[in-house]
């Protein structure tokens, strides 16, 4: 058994997201967390220097938000399906809605649609108010074939 | 300005202000009017999946991005600010780990307001990509920036 699953399962079992973050070395990295201090499942990207794309408003690198709303999309599956792995991104579009300043971000996800082997989710990412988006984004993952195209 | 005189300017340019980039490790490898060129070091902490060591998704994405977004910036004659509005990104096949990734863009329409550009991900040969892109760039005027997307 994986280290992932082992941890997944773990995570299931004692609604503990937290330790997730550590199975995979991106997230890690990019200090992108979820958590679920209020009942809902969000993902949190700490604010660091060097998530910076801009020194002169600041604002934050438009990637570090496509990355984030997409790990949302990624803890999100992980804790409401029954997935045994991570699952694989096939596309995803982002919409960069307000210039997110050097904060921490939030971001919660929603499954549009679970098909048998697709799932199609929309995430929304924001800063200190949630009724004002910083981007939102619709992403498609498949959740079990081990041999279709994705990026992972 | 020569050919090598323009691409020292934007590395330097790149990797001076804009520390997301630096973090990642992006090197700009060619700019010229309406294209840009980058490449993306294959690390461990840039790992989306453990089980395969595969690239996650968002430093393909933040790559694709700064790639679209140089793309337009040697389109401009004047400096002039412009954000992100939107980008898609398809994940056409895992990226082979340990192997770099390169991303070329072309900025193919400049307007007043908006700025096209498509752009792709390869590992060595562009017939056979990693990812494809679609990103469109709100342009600001002199001195002010657009009031949408990440900024830049």
């Amino acid at each position: 058994m994986s280290a992932l699953i082992q941890r997944l399962r773990e995570a299931r079992k004692t609604g503990n997201v937290a330790p997730l973050t550590d199975t995979i070395p991106y997230a890690a990295w990019m200090r992108i967390a979820p958590e679920t201090g209020t009942g809902e499942l969000l993902t949190r990207m700490r604010f660091a220097p060097e998530l910076i794309g801009n020194t002169s408003l600041p604002a934050l690198h438009g990637g570090t938000l496509g990355a984030m709303l997409e790990m949302a999309a990624i803890f999100h599956l992980l804790w409401e399906t029954d997935t045994e792995t991570v699952p694989k991104i096939v596309n995803i579009t982002v919409d960069y809605l307000r210039s997110a300043r050097p904060l921490d971000t939030l971001a919660a996800a929603k499954v549009t649609k679970q098909g048998r082997r697709m799932v199609n989710v929309d995430i929304e990412a924001w800063q200190d108010d949630r009724s004002k988006p910083v981007a939102t984004a619709n992403a498609h993952f498949l959740l079990k074939s081990a041999d279709e195209p994705s990026a992972l | 300005m020569n050919k090598d005189e323009r691409r020292a300017l934007f590395g330097r340019w790149f990797s001076d202000n804009i520390p997301h980039n630096k973090a990642l490790g992006i090197e700009v490898l060619d700019v010229s009017r309406g294209m840009a060129s980058m490449r993306l070091a294959w690390r461990p902490e840039l790992v989306g999946n453990p089980e395969t060591g595969v690239l996650a998704g968002g430093p393909v994405t933040a790559m694709l991005d700064a790639c679209c977004g140089m793309a337009v910036a040697s389109m401009l004659d004047a400096p002039r600010p412009f954000a992100t509005l939107d980008l898609r990104i398809d994940y056409v096949r895992p990226a082979v780990p340990g192997e770099p990734v390169i991303a070329e863009a072309e900025c193919y329409r400049l307007t007043r307001s908006v700025a096209f550009t498509r752009a792709f991900a390869h590992q060595g040969d562009p017939k056979d990509p990693v990812a494809a892109a679609a990103g469109t760039f709100m342009m600001g005027t002199k001195g002010r920036p657009p009031s949408t997307g990440t900024g830049r």
